[in-house]
């Protein structure tokens, strides 16, 4: 905010540095991740990748979208780490040895991911020109993160979206909230749903292993006597 | 100056700017670089006082007398010397050990639990990054520190070191879930994830502080202490590092500077979980008596100094200085409570013995969890059958809800209209709801959740 307000003529723009750093971090260690054999090497360079795109969301204002980030991905990378990797390892510091078919498999596979994802992103037209209509700003003024007022709620957007209201596409004429859209609560309460039944399908085949064995204390009832 | 912030940092880049003649990107590339550098030390300045603090009431506890010899009667520079030390020991590495993770560990550990301080406001301006999903950032920044134990852990190919990882892995990631819980109930009553704003909620009389809300909010309190205690790794839960068991748990094979940082990370992070009980139960920089306010120099409740920054952005260096001495009070405040809730930790750690991993998995699971669901539960009927509080009701009315999903127009007009209705409230219009400092009463409507019902 003050920082627009007193320097108008500002010779290096803060964002576009921050964006290249960070995207910068993002692709290389996602390419160490490919190129690494060792897992939890492995793991740790997902970790600085997931961070890094993170902070992206970060910069672009997406506060709530970033913490998400932070808590799901990079914690669920830990997780992943900790209980599939660790436990499942037969000896110290695993390494993956990757077969030739699998190069190709996989960059098959990542290649035409990204064969959609690049004509998808350039076809979006507000993408293309440097000059983007942030609310708050001025038309010709190149877009710059944190435009909106201070304090602007990101999560009540998206909770409100999810609902079928689009606060985003209030305008001036019409400041009623369009609500008449579907919103995304009924698919968003399925998909929780079935993850509840997921975990506790999980949690049934974790515990019908140890039922033969014999109760005796409390930490063999909660298969944590390892 | 027309000035729209009193965000320390924008002070510091505007000291530079108009005193210093720099050129603008670099001082705020400068202010900014300066105001990492003050929190990093604040980290670490706090850690050696705690650091003395443990032993001294480990000391006290034990009916010993803690240091004593270092720095004059109670022993002040002991850490001091601890440090000194830590630097001259020799940096070791288990010979079969991954040496690029071992190196880092410590640094991920310490950075998850620095950058947490980010978020923290120190005092109403005196905030790093206001954001506001800020709970949410803190807690899922605070959850990363275990990446760096796991790390050590497991890249000392040490077998102490990989259970005492593991076990840590496990107990943090389960207490996150309750720690999860207990956090949505003051959410929930404050309708916000700003951390700002919530503090700002509970101003006034500490009656108005969340623990006191209501009886829910004062049992989670209790909760959330539990899981955070549990989720820093401190005693009694702190079996990741049980001495008798696992010598000294993830960090069996470090020594020196690296140990240090990881000293350093755990104290940071116990600093910053009492923050945020501060923030979210005990009315972060407000103190019991709202002396700023009798003062009339609250930032932000303070009539004039609202009008000057909204209508015309000039203070004058008395007003200037009041604000400062506001956010110092602010300041001194949240300090203090944060340090209370960290000698807290350490009474508990010296007279509660350590939880069986069994035990520690049955308080998480058994108990924390549920009844941090049936507060949650118990918190949302509350506020909705008595949303201004009902045991002890307060002394001056929670503030504006700052945060709502319209626009900043549709908020200026919204507060017109009620600006309207309540002539009593005649400045508010022009504010745009971002500085509400008028008290009114709060009923159904003022909470973000009726915004969109309380709209057309």
């Amino acid at each position: 905010m003050i920082l627009r307000e007193t320097n108008s003529v500002d010779p290096i723009n803060w964002h576009s540095v921050f964006f290249l750093l960070f995207s910068l971090v993002a692709c290389a260690f996602a390419l160490a991740v490919v190129f690494t054999g060792h897992i939890v090497r492995m793991a740790f360079y997902l970790v600085l990748s997931l961070g890094a795109t993170a902070g992206l969301f970060f910069l672009a204002g997406a506060d709530f979208v970033g913490s998400m980030q932070l808590l799901i991905y990079v914690g669920g990378t830990l997780v992943l780490l900790v209980f599939g990797v660790m436990l499942t390892a037969q000896g110290p510091f695993v390494t993956m040895k990757t077969t030739g078919g699998e190069w190709i498999l996989s960059a098959f596979v990542g290649g035409s991911l990204l064969a959609v994802l690049l004509p998808t992103a350039f076809k979006i037209a507000d993408w293309q020109n440097a000059t983007v209509r942030v609310a708050g700003a001025s038309d010709d003024e190149p877009a710059v993160a944190r435009k909106l007022p201070e304090g602007e709620p990101t999560a009540t957007r998206i909770g409100m979206g999810l609902l079928g209201a689009r606060v985003d596409q209030l305008d001036d004429n019409n400041r009623a909230p369009r609500g008449s859209l579907a919103g995304y609560l009924l698919p968003f309460e399925i998909v929780s749903v079935h993850l509840l039944v997921v975990l506790i399908g999980a949690a049934y085949l974790a515990r019908t292993k140890r039922r033969t064995r014999p109760r005796d204390t409390t930490g063999a009832e909660l298969g944590l006597e390892n | 100056m027309r000035r729209l912030t009193y965000r320390f940092g924008g002070l510091v880049a505007e000291f530079f700017i108009s005193w210093c003649h720099f050129i603008p990107w670099f001082a705020y590339a400068l202010a900014a670089i300066i105001q990492g550098t003050i929190l990093v030390t604040f980290v670490a300045v706090m850690a050696l006082i705690f650091i003395w603090m443990e032993r001294k009431i480990s000391g006290r506890i034990q009916d010993r007398l803690g240091p004593t010899r270092v720095g004059g009667k109670f022993g002040w520079l002991q850490t001091l010397a601890d440090g000194l030390k830590l630097l001259t020991k020799e940096d070791l590495m288990p010979e079969g050990a991954d040496g690029l993770l071992f190196r880092v560990a410590p640094y991920v550990s310490f950075t998850a639990s620095f950058v947490s301080f980010f978020a923290l406001p120190f005092a109403f301006d005196w905030v790093g990054l206001r954001m506001n999903v800020a709970v949410f950032f803190v807690i899922a920044v605070l959850g990363l520190e275990v990446f760096g134990v796991i790390l050590a852990g497991y890249s000392s190919a040490s077998k102490w070191s990989l259970f005492g990882a593991m076990r840590e892995a496990a107990q943090v990631v389960s207490y996150e879930v309750p720690l999860g819980m207990c956090i949505v109930v003051p959410v929930l009553i404050a309708g916000s994830m700003d951390l700002v704003t919530i503090s700002e909620m509970q101003g006034g009389l500490f009656t108005n502080w969340f623990v006191l809300h209501d009886p829910f909010t004062f049992i989670t309190f209790w909760v959330y202490f539990t899981c955070a205690t549990a989720s820093v790794n401190r005693a009694p839960f702190d079996l990741a590092e049980a001495e008798s068991e696992l010598v000294a748990g993830f960090h069996t094979e470090y020594s020196g500077l690296r140990w240090s940082f990881f000293f350093m990370a755990e104290y940071g992070s116990m600093y910053a979980v009492s923050g945020l009980a501060t923030i979210l139960f005990f009315g972060g920089w407000n103190g019991p008596l709202p002396i700023t306010q009798w003062l009339g120099i609250d930032p932000h409740a303070a009539g004039h100094i609202q009008d000057a920054l909204t209508h015309s952005g000039v203070l004058t260096h008395w007003q200037e200085f009041q604000v400062f001495v506001a956010n110092l009070i602010g300041l001194l405040n949240f300090v203090f409570k944060c340090s209370v809730g960290v000698a807290v930790m350490m009474w508990v750690r010296w007279t509660l013995p350590r939880l069986r991993i069994d035990q520690v998995m049955q308080t998480c699971l058994k108990y924390c969890t549920p009844i941090a669901a049936v507060m949650f539960l118990g918190a949302v009927i509350w506020k909705y059958e008595f949303p201004g509080g009902l045991v002890l009701p307060p002394s001056t009315p929670l503030g504006h809800v700052r945060e709502g999903w319209l626009t900043p127009e549709a908020l200026a007009e919204r507060a017109r209209e009620a600006a309207a209705i309540e002539s009593s409230l005649p400045d508010v219009a022009t504010q745009g709801g971002q500085f509400p400092f008028a008290p009114k009463t709060p009923k159904k409507g003022t909470v973000p959740g009726d915004d969109f019902a309380g709209d057309k």
